[in-house]
């Protein structure tokens, strides 16, 4: 068995036994003052749609930076999809990453390019032939029910459009997990309902989910799972949990 | 790589340019003057220097041998004159050249007094120097010469020349570094700022998953262009300015065209279109590959 070959296995295996995604014990402290991170251990299954809730300071901002290894832990270790991240050389994060469809509050768009050149730009950088981005980008538009907007600058759509953009943008390559930083946060009701309905059809489809949010209506309406964090640590883990107050 | 990555790549650097069209033009513009001023400096010293050194080829140290000297034995010390690297041109004079020189200038037809050459022992070398400060040793060399019975130079020309020349040298040399230097860094610093403003671009290219690679070398060939376009336009203008104000010196001051000595354009510029590239392609692709660089760490 070849090295390459064996390593995937282990992955698997890592995977298989401690699930797609695995902090064990992960504290991480900024230069100064208390731990953003403070001892967590986390295991997240394959297809899970998991809510992360808790009040700013909480650490879940940090959780997602060490999950996209923008950070190391300062203790303990993070894997996800079986690698352990804090071994990976800078040259391989980009491989890494494009597992991971990413969504963040505020859309992260390229302002100068269209609807259709942000969302073929996920496709270029993993070097799929011009052609099949022309038939591939049309497809995941029309899913988020962008299809006539392709020509749109991002300054052109509403909120709840560009975060729809983000969203084919992250799933375009089909990534194993997406993991979304409140997503709802500058969108109205109806936009934040849209926004979760899609990642509810991206989860039943095989995606794994996680979701940042503050959006406590929407927490308590969809009975996912729910990680509490507080002060750094995780207070709470329930299946079909709700948002639990601070106080 | 795949043939439609690098052409996307070489699209994107392309459309970066017009993108960003006002740090483009800024870019352009400082690159630009930077190497307008460059330029016209260069032409300016290395057209004083053409002159002062067309001037000091001009010094001749005339060499006058004793009376009886064979011509065989002024051959030999010919010879030896022209091995010595102080020396560029030896041109020999013959006792009749000289007469016949002597005639024409002062005598006119007034020639019937003489029925034989009164310059018979006039036979002289008129040696031009590479440099006015190396007359010293020369003429030194010449009076140990037995046979050299006079050695006729001038010391105030040679020693002005002399100084002039170290003066240009230290002058040019100078300027063309503190040019150098200032285009340097207003070059790099345009770049680097152009590209700062577009930190958040980069960063959400690389959460989504792009090599450093894919992200620099767009940036990358954007600045070379910019470079090479600024490169272009000041080149472009001293061409043509330079050829029409030498032909305007030339018509204006036919008399001084012993002095005006003009560098051709072709001379000029065989030295100063590659620094120039260099300078503006080398900044553009080392101040947009250092910048972005600085922000890959995402």
């Amino acid at each position: 068995m070849s090295r390459k070959e064996e390593k995937r296995k282990q992955r698997e295996r890592m995977i298989e036994e401690n699930g797609l995604i695995y902090l064990e014990g992960v504290s991480k402290v900024y230069s100064a003052g208390a731990p953003a991170l403070n001892g967590v251990t986390l295991h997240i299954n394959r297809g899970e749609f998991v809510f992360i809730v808790g009040d700013s300071g909480s650490g879940k901002s940090t959780l997602i930076k060490l999950l996209l290894r923008e950070l190391t832990a300062t203790s303990g270790r993070v894997w996800v999809m079986g690698h352990d991240v804090a071994k990976l050389p800078h040259r391989k994060i980009p491989k890494f990453r494009r597992n991971l469809g990413i969504v963040f509050q505020d859309f992260r768009l390229l302002k100068d390019r269209n609807v259709y050149d942000n969302v073929a730009f996920a496709q270029r950088i993993v070097e799929i032939p011009t052609k099949e981005i022309r038939r591939n980008v049309p497809s995941i538009l029309a899913t988020v029910g962008l299809a006539g907007k392709y020509k749109a600058r991002p300054k052109q759509l509403s909120g709840g459009e560009q975060q729809r953009v983000a969203l084919a943008r992250a799933l375009i390559n089909k990534p194993s997990i997406l993991l979304a930083d409140e997503p709802t946060g500058n969108l109205d009701p109806k936009n934040s309902w849209e926004i979760m309905m899609l990642l509810e059809e991206i989860n039943e489809a095989g995606t794994t989910v996680i979701v940042v949010t503050h959006n406590r209506e929407i927490v308590n309406a969809m009975q996912k799972r729910v990680v509490t964090m507080k002060k750094g640590v995780i207070v709470s883990d329930e299946e079909e949990g709700e948002y639990i107050d601070e106080d | 790589m795949k043939i439609s990555t690098l052409l996307y790549t070489l699209r994107q650097g392309v459309r970066n340019i017009f993108r960003n069209k006002w740090f483009s033009l800024a870019s352009i513009a400082t690159i630009s003057v930077c190497l307008f001023l460059f330029g016209i400096f260069y032409a300016i010293i290395m057209n004083f220097q053409h002159m002062v050194k067309t001037a000091e080829k001009g010094l001749a140290v005339t060499v006058f041998f004793n009376e009886g000297t064979s011509d065989l034995r002024i051959a030999e010390i010919g010879d030896l004159i022209r091995l010595r690297t102080e020396v560029s041109e030896v041109k020999f004079v013959s006792a009749d050249e000289a007469w016949d020189w002597f005639k024409g200038k002062y005598l006119g037809e007034y020639t019937g007094g003489f029925p034989t050459n009164p310059l018979e022992n006039f036979a002289n070398y008129e040696v031009h120097l590479n440099e006015a400060s190396m007359q010293d040793v020369l003429v030194t060399y010449l009076q140990s010469i037995p046979e050299v019975r006079m050695v006729k130079y001038s010391d105030v020309t040679a020693a002005a020349l002399s100084g002039v020349d170290l003066i240009i040298a230290y002058v040019s040399l100078g300027i063309i570094v503190i040019l150098l230097a200032v285009s340097v860094f207003l070059i790099s610093n345009t770049v680097t700022i152009g590209i700062s403003v577009r930190q958040e671009e980069i960063g959400i290219m690389k959460y989504i998953g792009a090599t450093d690679f894919f992200v620099r070398a767009p940036f990358v060939i954007e600045g070379m262009l910019i470079g090479a376009i600024g490169v272009g336009i000041p080149l472009g203008i001293i061409y043509v300015l330079y050829n029409r104000i030498v032909q305007y010196a030339a018509a204006t001051f036919p008399m001084l065209s012993n002095l005006l000595s003009f560098l051709s354009v072709e001379e000029i510029f065989s030295v100063l279109t590659p620094v120039s590239l260099g300078m503006g392609i080398g900044i553009g692709f080392l101040g947009s590959f250092t910048t972005v660089r600085k922000h890959l760490r995402v």
